[in-house]
């Protein structure tokens, strides 16, 4: 019996060898990816037993970790949270750090980012408490606090950007919740209040202005065809355009209408500045029908569309598309078809002309300092792309004033300011009432900040000023906080 | 039997005495260092259960000296070092769970150890020679049988954690599987030992194995319906396997026929599948063990998710024992006693742990390598092989090799039934190498005046 026991024995040392080998993959192979799951309450300790950094607006911290007697040792709480929830996002020791910069930054604000490395190993040495790094943020206090106030109840989204650089100045997405309820350590009270933001019909946790649902961009889009067509160099502001009532549209027996009864000029023609200023759906369709799809999505291309920015939450890409027909064209050119976008999108469209068709990258955060005040990062404007010549954006910004000083958008006007915008009414087709927009940027001769504003749902179909009456005076708001600085 | 007489010249009691004051010196470190950690300051239990455990370990070095000389001296040490550093981390735990005097799981363990230790004692003194046990196979049987049945009864069985393999007698539960693995192994070998001849001899050749007649296949299958009524009426997806895998070892070195692996392995494969497809509490096994961070896993069960974080936490070096969070874990203290120290211990740690354990199964099997007699030779694989697949079954569920089933560490774990037993089978083990590594002279005469069937099992054993 004793060569069966030593292949036995031979058995055991390979049902060994195999517990060594999966201890081995768990406890070092798989370990840091364990460690950084989701949910791992170990990890998510460890990091409460540090003193997370603050992220500051304006100097001043609107989230920070102060020292609590529970187990967890630091509270995270948020100033004015409701009113920055989109950009800070939350830190709950039940969920993680959701959404915003407490998530994009985390290791940052957690201390754990392999850039603060040489600093932990002095903390370690010196038996000093390791702390996180703050994180500043680019936004206006005032900005934001006057695009929330104009948003008021109203279900949408607000950005403003310095067209210069790219900085985001104001970031608000309606509905919005309160992070410092998230924050709590009464895990049974984080867990009601998660639940409830979670099934809300509104969506409060959603950031609608770079990450919600992409809206149709309605008229506001006109920016892009016109930039389109004017980039050709076949056409001026003068260029004479067909504008008649309806539009037919090739290959099918559809035709386009105008938001408003008649034609958009005598003898069914207006220029192209006329028909920005007022409008004009059948003019841009058939701008759209001789551009092409084609050149009408490279030209957004130009703007951002498509790109996969981190601002640095992760934005949604907009999207027009690909591949589009002579009557799919049309209904693009004016916003409609299946063109996509988000709030920060049209904001950047508005800041490209603003910039002399120059779109910066936008960002939101300014600089991270360590625990010990030293500048870990700091933010340097870079250009996304060129849009448009400096020519075509004078061109446009003229358009746009004229929208403001007489025609749709006439209720962003800014006494002592040259305002330049567009409003927009994008049908959303399924029998809901269309979402307001509008775009904006000023002073037009020098300018120093772009906004787009969103109203979800805003009103009655077929309305084309709703845009102008609902959206613009938000816009109005945002600038005149910023300029009055 | 001339390689077997030259193994054993000398007692080697001093060098367990050596070993065995490390083995409490390593428990006593690892013991302040836990409370240093979480108190900062020494326990106050530390000489209680240093002394606890001098006390309990010297007995049985004591016993061992006067009534078993020659008995392996690396079996004892090893067992009071796993026995003590489970105390350690149960008490560690006991503190991080805040439980009072009256609910700690510290003190009982190190009554239960005290138990098991003077069950291994009274064995010690009692069967002077391990082959009365061939006299009492079918009682084993019968009281293995009955053990394991007994958490079937209506009265005395108990649902815990969603198997019924737990029996209480008034203030006391009780997992009577592990004592009934201790009664089976017995019988396994006082039976095998009968009928090795008729099982390993006869049969026809096919494709290279020899394989059995049809009616000698009936032992095998009993053992197979056997561990699937424990998997199908008491849940007990580990037992079930231990007592299976317990059983083709044993019958495989009884009879040197590969062929009754294959046999056995076809089984349960066969076993398992069908058990797979009928039964949700396997299938729901098998979901955790493949995908464990699937929603549908994390809805019935967290717990490996946590002991792989756990492990992970502690990556190579580990946190150190009482500077980790074991306690995030469900049962950190029983079943999932393995990731507790690896996340305070660190892989090298685990590894330490690992190969403890894989010395004192191969010990095991060395005593079972140079006992002369065949029961003894089958009784010693038998209780080593146990040890070793009761670790594989419980390391390999919680590393996921395989599903996880719910058995204890032996030693580490907080049970007093697995406890007791594996006290149990140190006493046996010890008792068995004493008469293998024994000089001849010495044994002889009684070996041959106490029984007939031991000396004529032994001629058919020199090969």
């Amino acid at each position: 019996m004793n060569a069966p026991i030593r292949r036995l024995s031979a058995v055991v040392a390979l049902l060994f060898a195999s517990l060594l080998i999966s201890s081995t993959s768990i406890s070092f192979v798989q370990a840091a990816s364990l460690r950084d799951q989701p949910g791992n309450r170990r990890t998510l300790l460890e990091n409460y037993a540090r003193e997370r950094g603050p992220i500051l607006v304006a100097g001043a911290p609107v989230a920070r970790s102060t020292a609590s007697k529970d187990e967890l040792r630091y509270q995270r709480r948020y100033t004015d949270g409701k009113l920055y929830a989109p950009l800070t996002g939350y830190y709950s020791f039940v969920y993680g750090a959701g959404s915003g910069v407490e998530r994009t930054q985390d290791s940052l604000l957690s201390g754990s980012s392999d850039q603060l490395f040489y600093r932990r190993m002095v903390d370690l040495v010196t038996g000093r408490a390791p702390q996180g790094a703050s994180v500043e943020l680019t936004v206006l206090p005032a900005a934001q606090r006057a695009a929330d106030a104009a948003l008021g109840s109203q279900k949408g989204a607000v950005v403003a950007l310095d067209p210069r650089t790219g900085a985001i100045l104001a970031l608000v997405s309606h509905p919005t919740y309160d992070p410092g309820v998230l924050a709590g350590h009464d895990l049974g009270a984080v867990q009601k209040a998660y639940e409830g933001l979670l099934n809300d019909p509104d969506d409060p946790l959603v950031d609608r202005a770079v990450a919600g649902d992409l809206y149709p961009p309605g008229s506001t889009f006109k920016l892009v065809t016109a930039a389109a067509a004017l980039s050709t160099g076949r056409y001026t502001e003068t260029s004479e355009l067909p504008g008649p009532a309806r539009l037919d549209l090739p290959q099918t027996s559809a035709t386009l209408p105008n938001d408003f009864a008649g034609a958009c000029g005598p003898n069914d023609k207006v220029t192209l500045l006329r028909a920005l200023q007022i409008s004009c759906n059948t003019a841009f369709g058939s701008l759209g029908i001789t551009l092409g799809g084609d050149a009408i999505r490279a030209q957004a291309a130009k703007f951002g569309f498509g790109e996969r920015l981190r601002v640095p939450m992760s934005v949604t890409p907009s999207t027009v598309p690909q591949g589009m027909n002579a009557p799919q064209a049309a209904q693009a050119a004016i916003g409609q078809s299946d063109v996509r976008v988000t709030p920060l999108q049209m904001a950047m469209v508005s800041a490209g002309i603003a910039n002399g068709g120059r779109v910066m990258t936008p960002y939101a955060v300014k600089t991270v300092r360590g625990p010990d005040l030293s500048v870990i990062e700091k933010a340097s404007p870079q250009e996304l792309s060129r849009a448009v010549t400096p020519e075509v954006a004078a061109a446009l910004t003229r358009m746009m004033q004229a929208v403001v000083t007489d025609g749709t958008g006439t209720r962003a006007q800014i006494p002592g300011v040259d305002v330049a915008g567009k409003s927009g009414t994008a049908q959303q087709g399924n029998g809901q009432p269309p979402h307001a927009w509008f775009t904006a940027f000023a002073p037009a001769g020098d300018p120093q900040v772009a906004v787009a504003v969103v109203i979800e749902d805003g009103g009655t179909a077929g309305n084309e000023a709703l845009g102008g009456r609902l959206a613009a005076p938000i816009a109005k708001a945002v600038m005149q906080a910023v300029l009055r600085r | 039997m001339a390689t077997i007489t030259t193994l054993a010249p000398r007692t080697r009691r001093g060098v367990e005495l050596v070993l065995l004051v490390g083995a409490v010196a390593i428990v006593l470190v690892a013991y302040a260092s836990t409370g240093l950690a979480t108190k900062g300051t020494l326990p106050p239990s530390l000489l209680a259960y240093g002394g606890g455990l001098v006390l309990l370990t010297g007995a049985v070095h004591v016993t061992l000296r006067l009534r078993a000389a020659y008995a392996d001296p690396v079996l004892l040490p090893i067992a009071t070092l796993l026995n003590g550093l489970g105390l350690v981390m149960i008490h560690r735990l006991d503190d991080a769970e805040k439980r009072t005097t009256a609910e700690a799981f510290a003190p009982r363990q190190l009554v239960w150890m005290a138990l098991g230790v003077t069950l291994a004692v009274t064995i010690l003194w009692v069967l002077r020679d391990h082959r009365r046990l061939q006299r009492y196979t079918y009682t084993a049987m019968a009281a293995g049988l009955v053990l394991l049945l007994l958490p079937l009864l209506p009265l005395l069985g108990k649902n815990i954690n969603g198997s019924r393999i737990w029996i209480r007698l008034g203030p006391l539960s009780f997992q009577p599987g592990e004592i009934a693995k201790l009664c089976l192994a017995v019988f396994f070998a006082g039976y095998l030992v009968q009928t090795r001849d008729a099982l390993s001899l006869v049969g026809r050749r096919v494709l290279g194995l020899s394989l059995p007649r049809a009616r000698d296949l009936g032992p095998i299958i009993v053992a197979w319906l056997a561990s699937l009524g424990v998997l199908v009426f008491e849940r007990d997806l580990g037992s079930s396997l231990l007592f299976f895998g317990l059983f083709v070892a044993m019958l495989y070195v009884a009879t040197e026929r590969k062929s009754w692996i294959a046999i056995g392995l076809a089984l349960f494969v066969a076993g398992s599948y069908v058990a797979y497809l009928l039964f949700s509490h396997v299938q729901a096994r098998v979901l955790l063990w493949l995908h464990p961070f699937s929603q549908q896993a994390l809805d019935i069960s967290t717990q490996l998710v946590l002991g792989l974080y756990g492990m992970a936490n502690g990556g190579l070096l580990g946190t150190g024992l009482g500077r980790g969070r074991p306690d995030l874990t469900p049962f950190a203290e029983s079943d999932y006693i393995v990731p507790s120290f690896g996340e305070e211990l660190g892989l090298f740690g685990l590894f330490a742990l690992l190969l403890l354990y894989l010395v004192l199964v191969e010990r095991g099997l060395r005593t079972a390598l140079g006992v002369r007699d065949g029961f003894g030779k089958l009784l010693a694989t038998g209780l080593a092989f146990a040890v070793a697949l009761q670790c594989f079954v419980v390391v390999g569920g919680v590393t996921r090799v395989i599903p996880l089933t719910g058995l204890t560490m032996p030693f580490l774990s907080y049970g007093g039934s697995s406890l007791v037993a594996n006290w149990a089978i140190i006493g046996l083990l010890l008792r068995i190498s004493d008469q293998a590594r024994r000089p001849p002279p010495a044994v002889e005469p009684t070996s041959f005046t106490q029984t007939g069937d031991a000396a004529l099992t032994q001629v058919v054993k020199l090969r």
